[in-house]
């Protein structure tokens, strides 16, 4: 079974969830525990646990999203907070009311906690620095991901018992990607090996600079790894032409049923989804024996009624002591 | 108001006792300024009793400061900044001459807009203001603009800042061009293709930061474009300037178009000399800038260019914006710092204090060498010369507040520093246009 982190004497002091290059281990750890704690609210034939209730939890999304916008309100609820869907597509840029003032408004509502999804780089950083709520990044332009991250490593945790020496890729689109972002700062925090797959038009600048292998060739890695990550081909953030067309990606990073005989036999895939069946992954593949993809989605729900516990307790405390001190 | 201005231009201004850096004249001695009728009468020991005495004991008395590079936003976003407010800021750092560039709302793009500006000038009464035009129409890169016109009615040179001329055809078209009128044409260095959508230096940070980002090439393939259409152009007739210079690589372009004796000179920022890229980390928008802030690399490079004579202006690219404007995500705020009112002791810290440049160095390259790039004649103490002179407290320590700037921006990466050297008085034609004293700071 899952290990638990040494986390006897820890207590966690952030209020705010932004991403997963500023957590130590010992941080990441704690949250996956807690969330190993939650599961078992979600298995209930009552689905609720009291610690939010009174609480009022926003979604605030500028990109489009249903996963990870359903997956909080449903981790919200189950903690019995009341939520708010405020969307507002590519709301965010130079027209319009600015990110700043739409929070100041939300917090003039009395908002507990902030689920912000951007298309900026940075913006739930802004966001935490002038309203008094908790802030959790959803996902912030291709900067990171982190309750993605988080779910990541808590499905491999669960099946693998540890991320310490396991051999990791993530192939596709590096540069575009949070997930890739989240989720190496996870894993190699953890302890396994990371290696970026992708053709070298999807690595971000100075990918060499980051703790993280890289590879151009998806056969090279495919026999060593035991957890590779799929990432989806973002059309909608490629810009120019980075590759020549989609057959010939797939036949270089597709996850193939050809490419997956040469896999380790108990290989986990993963993919953050939505898929694209048939181009980063073959169907038989996403569907088969090795996929965690939909666990990936029930893990979600755990890790992220376990944040919203954390930052919420955390600004509790703080507000405790602002009012003792 | 005015009339007092009269009568103190008609008497004699003595500066006494300053240690007085004047490159041009080799002078760089303890000695007195004579100043009458708005113009230098005598630098040396001057015995003969004058009516206005400035007593410089421990200062340092220079030819005025010339900034070759700022935007005064006027016309189109007087909200961040005007020819008045900007035209106080610059007194108020010491220079008595600023270039402002084109790129306002609409741009500088014929003699009336010009003349606009030098009206603003007239009325705002501080610095001296002058204008480049642009180099093309509506600076689309696509037509050249009234050059011509621009230049009678006295723009000192031409540039699409803001925004590099991407079409290779039309830049060569409007070098050959301006071989008619002996200006300087001016290059944002930018090829939009490379640069995309970076809003910050490409590199390990850009990466972790998740933002898109401005590649070092985008300004190199620029400047090494352009020399090669220099080359084509006939000795002597034409100059070429490029702006704000930030990388190692560009460098290395500069050292190698001067080697040929190419009519190319350049100008570095203070960002680009004290900020790198790290800088950006916590997404503070004050540090959004184009060209963006670079590498540790990057600066000492540019250090050693200006160390070897490569560099030829010291700039501010002063660029105001509003603070409503820079509150937005670092994706969407504009780009730009102010930098008029701390330049001087920047570059102090920058050049002076780890011995990059001598004093004379640095007053070379903040007013000698730019009067020459935009060819007009100032930057000296020579006898008849208009008399433009700063006076600095070299040794003053003090902290960057930008609440006492005049500038109606607030836009200042710098604000809090430590820094050592204050302008005490900025002297315009004669006349003492600002004075520390009277506006503490």
């Amino acid at each position: 079974m899952a290990e638990k982190g040494k986390t006897k004497e820890f207590k966690w002091q952030r209020k705010h969830l932004l991403g997963l290059r500023e957590l130590t281990a010992e941080e990441i750890t704690y949250i996956l525990d807690t969330a190993q704690g939650f599961e078992e609210i979600s298995a209930r034939a009552v689905k609720k646990a009291p610690p939010l209730r009174g609480k009022l939890v926003v979604n605030l999304f500028f990109e489009d999203s249903t996963r990870t916008r359903n997956s909080f309100a449903l981790a919200a609820n189950r903690l019995s907070a009341d939520v708010v869907e405020f969307t507002k597509k590519d709301s965010s840029v130079s027209k319009g009311e600015t990110l700043l003032d739409t929070a100041r408004n939300l917090e003039a509502m009395g908002i507990d906690i902030v689920v912000i999804r951007h298309n900026a780089g940075g913006a739930p950083t802004l966001l935490s620095k002038c309203i008094n709520a908790c802030v959790v990044n959803a996902g912030d332009g291709y900067c990171e991901h982190p309750t993605q991250g988080l779910l990541d490593v808590f499905t491999i945790r669960k099946r693998k018992g540890s991320l310490k020496g396991l051999k990791i890729a993530i192939v596709g689109d590096i540069s575009h990607s949070r997930v890739a972002r989240s989720d190496m700062w996870a894993m190699t925090k953890l302890g396994a090996e990371v290696t970026f797959v992708g053709p070298p038009t999807l690595m971000p600048p100075k990918v060499e600079q980051l703790p993280v292998k890289i590879s151009y060739s998806l056969d090279d890695v495919i026999e060593k790894v035991d957890v590779i990550n799929m990432l989806r081909i973002q059309f909608e953030r490629l810009g120019g032409n980075p590759f020549p067309s989609v057959r010939e990606y797939s036949h270089y990073f597709g996850l193939t049923v050809e490419r997956m005989k040469r896999a380790k036999p108990d290989i986990i895939v993963m993919h953050p989804g939505p898929i694209n069946r048939g181009l980063e992954i073959e169907s038989e593949v996403a569907d088969g024996k090795n996929s965690v993809i939909l666990q990936q989605v029930t893990n979600g729900v755990t890790v992220r009624m376990a944040v919203l516990f954390l930052v919420n307790q955390a600004a509790a405390e703080k507000q405790a002591e602002a009012q003792n001190g | 108001m005015a009339n007092k201005a009269k009568k103190l231009m008609g008497d004699e201004l003595l500066i006494k006792n300053g240690h007085v850096i004047d490159p041009a004249n080799r002078i760089n001695r303890k000695c007195d300024v004579l100043i009458a009728d708005e113009k230098f009468v005598e630098v040396g020991r001057v015995r003969k009793p004058v009516a206005n005495v400035i007593d410089a004991t421990g200062k340092l008395v220079v030819p005025g400061l010339i900034d070759i590079h700022v935007h005064f936003r006027e016309p189109g976003d007087e909200e961040e900044e005007t020819i008045a407010s900007g035209s106080a800021a610059a007194v108020a750092g010491g220079f008595t001459s600023v270039v402002c560039m084109p790129n306002t709302t609409p741009p500088i793009e014929d003699e009336t807009d010009v003349e606009y500006v030098h009206r603003k000038a007239r009325k705002a009464r501080k610095t001296h203001v002058y204008t480049m035009g642009s180099i093309t129409k509506g600076r689309e890169g696509v037509e050249l603009a009234e050059m011509g016109f621009m230049s009678q009615a006295g723009a000192v040179g031409f540039t699409d800042d803001g925004s590099g001329v991407q079409d290779a055809s039309v830049m060569l078209r409007a070098l050959k061009y301006a071989q008619m009128f002996n200006v300087v044409i001016a290059q944002h260095c930018q090829d939009d293709k490379i640069a995309g959508k970076g809003v910050m230096n490409s590199g390990y940070y850009s990466t972790i930061l998740g933002l898109p980002g401005l590649d070092p090439l985008a300004e190199e393939a620029m400047l090494w474009r352009d020399i090669q259409l220099v080359k084509k152009i006939k000795a002597g007739t034409v100059r070429y300037h490029a702006q704000h210079i930030s990388t190692a690589g560009s460098v290395e372009l500069i050292r190698a178009a001067k080697k040929l004796g190419l009519p190319v000179t350049c100008e570095v920022t203070p960002h680009h000399l004290l900020l790198t890229e790290k800088c950006c980390a916590e997404y503070d928008t004050n540090y959004k800038v184009n060209p963006p802030l670079r590498t540790e690399k990057d600066i000492e490079a540019l250090k050693e260019a200006i160390a070897n004579g490569l560099v030829d202006a010291l700039v501010t690219d002063h660029a105001p914006h509003l603070q409503s404007e820079k509150e937005l995500e670092f994706l969407a705020a504009p780009f730009g710092l102010i930098g008029l009112e701390c330049a001087l002791p920047l570059y102090i810290k920058s050049l002076i204090e780890p011995g990059i440049l001598d004093w004379p160095g640095l007053i070379r390259l903040m007013a000698e060498k730019p009067a020459k790039i935009i060819g007009v004649d100032k930057g000296t103490m020579s006898k008849g010369k208009q008399a433009d002179v700063t006076i600095i407290d070299p040794n003053a320590e003090y902290k960057i507040d930008v609440n006492t700037f005049r500038s109606k921006s607030k836009n200042c990466p710098y604000n809090g520093w430590t820094v050592k050297g204050r302008v005490e008085k900025t002297i315009v034609g004669g006349e003492i246009r600002f004075s520390a004293e009277s506006c503490p700071p």
